[in-house]
């Protein structure tokens, strides 16, 4: 049996009285939710994946290897925040770029690389642009162009989309699930919307309080609530 | 809220306005070291309330240059009975400037070197200028004025500002007397061995004795003091063949004053004995009257300069200015 | 315009009378005796000496901003870099001391650290090494501007590195930069932005800087612009040079201060994250070391001045000079100073903030609204000795000018202060209509009652913050009063900086103490006022 994508194992982070206790696994090559309401836990969860934090208990897995002590970077995941993804005085292109290398010298092939990612997300021609020159979607876009030159396993997305349109936001989660797809990455995303996870999540898992309280296929998970607090969030009857 | 705005507003304008009381006594004013507790002030103030029968109040407004400025600022609306301290290079700007008046007192007799017979101003004492410098620290002292200007970064030396001090103001006519139109460079050459300017004699003096720097600009009968009183050689005058220039220390009854007559008796009190022969052991000058056997030893025994420098008042009065920013030109380069 | 609200002018058209209107008069007067149109002929005032001057200024003032930020600039980035350590908090409130000190004052605490019999000469002494020199001229007045703005250079920036996201340390730790590679891709671009406006300030302060080069300039060829227009005045009573310096001191504090307001941007605010990030180059043993190293450097720096004052001060001769009668008197003038020259702040500046709140929440005219708190706080561009001169020249001789020094002086430190008064009250005033206007309208509460029931009740404790504040800084100040001031008893600072001119240092050290306690007394006092007014007001 293949090792999964990302392993949370018997995590434990204590932040004054609260407290997060919880596990996951993520199948590899596949997109994993985390929905649950703001303060439940979601992005302390990315943070301990990607080592912003470290846990006071249990381990951090990545195809199998424990990472749990390492820094952020020398672990094999990319982290998609809401916002400041990107560096405000350097241009689209130096953005990308500082995936390759943080202190900016390339090769030729990097460049290259570099402007080929930025292609790929469909910024052709925008490449010398500052971020206030681009829109919020175009911004975001250099961020999953710079993920993509990064060639990191597993992507983390710490609800990158939320302040986008409907329309926007969907065309964002599918180039993000076409990325997936080519480059066969684990994708974990936490949000707030059940759509988001309907759109482009195999399964999914429902944070309350900092505990995992439910998990399972997506569909399955929301469309029978089990328990009355993700019924709550839902806002649907809750089914026994 | 209001009422505690209302007694603040109250306590302060009373202390506001107490400040500044007037009182009726003669008031005096003088430079610093005059009315230090070691200085004549005590003893003169004792002797002449009891001839007079009445109080004085001494008010001390720096160095004696200052003296002048203050009575200028303060005008007529001034305090000032009586002004001691000024010397003969402020006189004539004293009296254009209409801060003094005629003592009316007639011929006195005065043991100068020059003759006196100012309407004005009564001599209280007068000394030399002179390089003081420590003899354990500096065992060659500058040999004249050229050797103290062009000796380079020679050993630091401290002097008084002109626009403040009248010995800062009499060194800077010193210079002039011998270098003429070349002070400005003789200043520029003497600059690099200033440790620093200060605004009266006392701080220039308490600095030197604390070690700051081997030499500072006093008087020829500076030594007497450390002589007398800490019986030590230590302290010299160094003698310039260039010549020395002279101070006259004088008094005047001020414009402001309206106790004119009490102010006319304290200066014929100063040609008194009783005045005079407090002079040498406090303020450690040559009195303007010649005491006989109640002058010291030591004051005869001081070295006295082979020639004399002093300008003509008038002189000073139209070149002072030119000279000080010449001086603050020179010093600032 | 909003129903039921009208703009009110005249309270800020009144202040604008006092300030800028004040210092507007004083440069009319110093223009209107000035040398290009005085007997002399023109430009008689401009000397040689006049330019070197404004040279020395200008030299000591870049000097003192270079060696400012090259020491506030790692110390910050220390400080950042470590946001939790024992003793942090306290630091940064450390640093916010020498904004408050008296400048007589730490000029003592500088010279019995550094100076010629000062901790540190003493110390190499004793060691067998050459002493220190004495601290005259350039390098005393350097030291002494690194110590004032150096910490204000920390607290100006410390900001810049807090405004700094969290996302963004993330994605430096996730991409794997160097400490250098922060620095040069993260820090260095906002630093850019906000660098310039603080060097201005700072080069501002030190431009007008007075007392510092009063007590610590050593004749003539260490004196700035500011001490040159005292000295001319009470020390030459050269009217025609002391108006060509102060001339030349506002139009080079105008072409700076434009500079400052064009360089200085609007400050990012700083996101609220609940817990500190840790900077991805935080753990790095060399540049743990740095820090250790930086920030004991600036601990020591600003801790030892102000040990020193209180350690001479307790060793002094404490009974001697407190039994005299005229300690207590100049004590009590200094506190009259004081307390008048805070009220004074504190009414000009209510009413200058209450206009100010009008235009800007009821008629919408914020720019204008800002334009009159600019007004209001001239007093970086027309120092206070240019200030006092205007005044002096407006008033002598028909005045007694130096009958008046108290009011004199407490009226100059009234303008001087009022800039913190209208930081600290302007924003309180401002929330209050924007929170309450609708409601007051719509209850029908206004006049004197609204003020009562909805502003008071908001304002005493920023109200009597400021005016505590405004207090304790012309408490202590030297600056008016030594240009107004005859008798050398007449206040505390006068008294220090006499006893210091004629290097008196353990009286010094005792009456420096005093200082700081009467000022510290005055300032409790008042910020108690508003406590217990607060406590009043809810019962």
């Amino acid at each position: 049996m293949p090792h999964p994508g990302l392993e949370l194992r018997n995590l434990s982070f204590d932040f004054g009285p609260w407290s997060l206790r919880a596990s996951l696994t993520a199948e590899p090559g596949h997109v994993t939710a985390v929905l649950g309401a703001s303060g439940a836990g979601k992005s302390t969860l990315l943070a301990l994946a990607a080592g912003f934090e470290r846990p006071d208990a249990g381990q951090v897995r990545v195809h199998g290897e424990t990472v749990t002590n390492l820094p952020p970077a020398r672990r094999p995941v990319a982290t998609l925040f809401q916002e400041h993804n990107l560096f405000a005085h350097l241009t689209a292109f130096q953005n990308v770029a500082l995936g390759l290398d943080p202190g900016l010298r390339l090769t030729e092939d990097q460049r290259r690389c570099a402007t080929a990612a930025l292609s790929r997300v469909g910024l052709d021609g925008k490449e010398s642009r500052l971020p206030r020159a681009l829109s919020g979607g175009e911004r975001q876009r250099v961020a999953i162009a710079r993920t993509l030159v990064m060639r990191r396993p597993v992507l983390l997305l710490d609800e990158p989309f939320a302040a986008l349109g409907p329309s926007l936001r969907r065309n964002m989660l599918d180039l993000v699930d076409g990325f997936r797809r080519d480059q066969g990455m684990t994708v974990v995303m936490v949000t707030h919307d059940p759509a988001d996870a309907r759109r482009i999540a195999e399964s999914a898992a429902f944070m309350h309080d900092g505990r995992i309280l439910s998990s399972g296929p997506t569909a399955e998970l929301l469309d029978n609530p089990r328990i009355p607090e993700l019924a709550d969030y839902l806002g649907v009857p809750h089914t026994p | 809220m209001s009422r505690i705005i209302t007694v603040l507003l109250l306590v302060l304008t009373t202390s506001l306005t107490t400040g500044t009381a007037r009182t009726e006594p003669l008031t005096i004013y003088t430079y610093d070291s005059f009315v230090s507790d070691w200085g004549p002030g005590p003893e003169v103030q004792k002797r002449f309330e009891v001839r007079c029968g009445c109080e004085t109040e001494w008010v001390a407004v720096g160095d004696a240059a200052s003296l002048l400025t203050r009575l200028r600022l303060e005008g007529a609306a001034g305090n000032a009975d009586v002004v001691l301290g000024l010397d003969t290079n402020l006189m004539t700007e004293a009296v254009e400037s209409g801060v003094v008046s005629e003592h009316g007192l007639g011929q006195m007799d005065f043991d100068l070197p020059i003759t006196w017979d100012d309407p004005v101003f009564v001599p209280f004492d007068y000394g030399y200028f002179a390089v003081i410098y420590d003899s354990e620290v500096l065992a060659e002292p500058p040999a004249s004025l050229a050797d103290l200007v062009s000796g380079g970064s020679g050993p630091d030396f401290i002097i008084q500002d002109p626009r403040t001090s009248t010995p800062g103001l009499g060194l800077m006519l010193w210079v002039r007397t011998v270098y003429g139109d070349d002070a400005a460079a003789a200043w520029e050459d003497l600059s690099s061995r200033l440790l620093t300017v200060t605004q009266g004699w006392s701080e220039a003096y308490g600095l030197f004795l604390e070690g700051e720097a081997p030499m500072v600009l006093s008087y020829t009968t500076s030594p007497a003091y450390h002589q007398m009183v800490e019986e030590t050689d230590r302290y010299k005058a160094a003698m310039f063949p260039e010549g020395h220039y002279m101070q006259i220390e004088v008094a005047a009854i001020a414009a402001s004053t309206d106790q004119p007559d009490l102010a006319r008796d304290f200066l014929s009190f100063i040609g008194t004995p009783e005045f005079q022969n407090v002079i040498p052991t406090t303020n450690w000058m040559y009195p303007a009257v010649d005491p006989g056997d109640a002058l010291p030893s030591v004051f005869r025994e001081l070295p006295t300069p082979e020639i004399s420098l002093l300008l003509e008042p008038d002189a000073v009065a139209v070149h002072r200015s030119d000279w000080i920013r010449e001086w603050q030109e020179a010093l600032s380069r | 315009m909003m129903v039921g609200h009208r703009t009110r002018l005249w309270p800020g058209l009144a202040a604008l009378a006092a300030s800028p209107g004040l210092a507007i008069l004083a440069i009319a007067t110093l223009l209107a005796a000035s040398p290009g149109m005085g007997p002399a002929g023109p430009g008689s005032g401009f000397d040689s000496y006049i330019w070197r001057v404004l040279g020395f200024t200008l030299v000591q003032a870049g000097l003192s901003t270079i060696l400012s930020l090259a020491f506030a600039l790692p110390l910050t980035r220390a400080l950042a870099r470590r946001p939790v350590f024992p003793g942090r908090s306290l630091m940064v409130k450390l640093f916010g001391l020498p904004l408050v000190l008296p400048v007589i004052v730490a000029v003592f605490g500088i010279t019995a650290v550094w100076g010629h019999n000062g901790a540190i000469s003493n110390a190499l002494e004793a060691m067998g090494l050459p002493g220190l020199s004495p601290l005259y001229g350039l390098s005393g007045i350097l030291i002494a501007h690194t110590f004032f703005n150096m910490p204000l250079g920390v607290r100006l920036l410390l900001p810049v590195w807090d405004s700094i996201p969290g996302e963004t340390w993330r994605l430096a730790g996730q991409l794997g930069m160097n400490s250098w590679q922060i620095f040069r891709l993260i820090e260095f671009p906002r630093l850019m932005a906000a660098v310039p406006g603080v060097a201005m300030l700072i080069f501002l302060l030190c431009f007008s800087s007075f007392t510092v080069v009063l007590v610590l300039g050593g004749g003539p060829r260490a004196t700035t612009l500011e001490v040159a227009i005292w000295q001319a005045l009470r020390l030459d009573f050269d009217i025609d040079r002391a108006v060509a310096l102060a001339l030349l001191q506002v139009s080079a504090c105008l072409i700076a201060g434009i500079l400052f307001y064009r360089l200085s941007r609007t400050p990012i605010s700083a996101p609220t994250e609940e817990r500190q990030v840790v900077r991805p180059d935080a753990a790095s043993r060399f540049g743990l070391l740095a820090d250790i190293v930086w920030l004991t450097a600036g601990f020591l720096w600003v801790m030892a001045p102000l040990v020193a004052i209180t350690v001479s001060g307790l060793a002094g001769p404490v009974a001697d000079v407190l039994g005299r009668a005229n300690i207590w008197a100049a004590a009590g003038r200094s506190a009259a100073v004081g307390v008048s020259a805070g009220f004074l702040a504190l009414i000009i500046g209510l009413m200058l903030a209450t206009t100010a709140r009008d235009l800007a929440v009821r008629s919408r005219r914020s720019r204008l609204a800002d334009w009159l708190e600019i007004a209001g706080s001239q007093t970086l561009i027309v120092s206070p000795v240019v200030l006092g001169a205007g005044l002096f020249l407006l008033l002598f001789p028909r005045v007694p000018v130096f009958d008046w020094a108290l009011p004199l002086a407490a009226l100059v430190n009234g303008l001087v202060t009022l800039p913190y008064v209208l930081r600290l009250v302007g924003p309180v005033l401002r929330r209050t209509a924007e929170h309450h206007d609708r409601l007051c309208a719509g209850i029908g509460l206004s006049g004197i009652s609204r003020f009562r029931i909805v502003e008071w009740p908001a304002l005493r404790r920023p109200a009597a913050t400021a005016m505590a504040l405004a207090s304790a800084l012309a408490t202590g100040d030297l600056t008016a009063i030594v240009l107004f001031g005859l008798d050398p008893d007449t206040t505390l600072a006068l008294l220090l900086y006499s006893a210091l001119g004629s290097y008196r240092m353990d009286q010094a050290a005792v009456i420096a103490l005093l200082l700081v306690a009467t000022c510290l007394s005055v300032f409790i006092v008042i910020e108690g006022l508003g406590r217990a007014a607060s406590r009043i007001g809810t019962s």
